[in-house]
């Protein structure tokens, strides 16, 4: 795939897959758009006025790019394998988090624990928010109409769209985030697992488990 | 018609929608749209606007906006308008700028590269 290379300030490569897993979109070689020159212009304007530098912006995107579900499968897998960290995550979420160095800022976490009989899920119905700090920036049906219109109204049957099919006796819990508050699902430890480390059992925190749209991979 | 229901648009919970099977694959973002978010970051730290800030242009946007622009397109409306009212700078400082970036080129690689000279 051609691209062209003007961006060898920002260290940044298009090519590939990227940090969280995903292919890039290749943004430079489709016609310019509306926004994307607003961007441009304002991004220029606020560096020509002393408001922000190139670096400041590139240091950010790193940041971002760094950010990835890895991030809340090692919190989890702490979690599962550190009783005082469990409890301290709990407790709060925010804390426990920036100790592990996955920062929230000035926002709340709340860590919600699945347990056997109950099962959560998270969903922001008034925008996107979402725990970036730790699963770095959502997929589009998060912030889907369908996604943040249903999950409330019918749980079950959403969860059964994603694959995951619960028991009728398991209770389902709808965690509504806001923008100063965010949670995460903390899964249920699979079986087999109990002599195995915590990178170990990192590996096996899916995204979609740690927002309860999913569980984590099976130990076989 | 539709009766007013008591919540704004945007307020989404207990709606309708379709089905979550057969989802687009994810994407990684854009490089714009990383500078948008960077952008949005950025600017409220340094305490020009607040994420009530954002938040207000956005659902101030209405529904139409939801269906018809895409998520970093609408985040780059707001973020515009909060930067606008906090003085940054001008619409007519942005319109000349605008201007100027689409005649560097047809694509956002050659419009955003810094070295493109530009023909006034």
């Amino acid at each position: 795939m051609p691209h062209d290379h003007h961006d060898h300030d920002d260290h940044f490569h298009h090519e590939g897959i990227s940090p969280s897993g995903h292919p890039y979109r290749a943004d430079d070689d489709t016609p310019l758009t509306y926004w994307q020159t607003m961007e441009i212009a304002v991004r220029e304007l606020l560096v020509e006025k002393g408001h922000v530098t190139a670096a400041e912006i590139a240091a950010q995107i790193d940041r971002m790019d760094a950010r990835s579900p890895a991030n809340g499968a090692a919190v989890v897998a702490r979690a599962w394998t550190d009783p005082a960290f469990r409890e301290h995550l709990l407790a709060d979420g925010s804390a426990a988090t920036r100790e592990m160095g996955f920062d929230i800022g000035p926002m709340h976490l709340l860590a919600v624990e699945n347990t056997p009989g109950v099962h959560n899920v998270i969903v922001c119905t008034l925008c996107s928010c979402y725990p970036r700090n730790l699963l770095g920036l959502p997929p589009d049906w998060y912030k889907s109409r369908a996604y943040r219109s249903r999950l409330v109204r019918e749980p079950r049957r959403v969860l059964s769209e994603f694959g995951l099919t619960l028991p009728a006796d398991t209770t389902i819990r709808v965690h509504d985030s806001t923008a100063d508050m965010r949670y995460v699902v903390i899964p249920e430890r699979p079986a087999g697992t109990e002599d195995w480390d915590a990178d170990r059992l990192a590996a096996l925190v899916t995204r979609d488990s740690m927002i309860g749209t999913g569980l984590p991979r099976p130990a076989a | 018609m539709d009766r007013f229901d008591g919540k704004s648009w945007h307020d989404m919970g207990g709606g309708e929608g379709g089905a979550l099977t057969d989802l687009p694959p994810d994407h990684d973002f854009a490089l714009w749209e990383k500078r948008v978010d960077a952008l949005m970051v950025l600017m409220t730290s340094k305490g020009h606007f607040s994420v009530d800030g954002l938040r207000r242009v956005l659902e101030d946007m209405g529904p139409r906006a939801f269906e018809t622009m895409s998520y970093y397109e609408r985040w780059m409306a707001a973020v515009n308008q909060n930067l606008v009212e906090a003085g940054l700078y001008t619409t007519t400082e942005l319109g000349e700028r605008m201007e100027r970036v689409a005649r560097r080129g047809g694509t956002y690689g050659l419009a955003a590269d810094p070295r493109s000279t530009d023909r006034d």
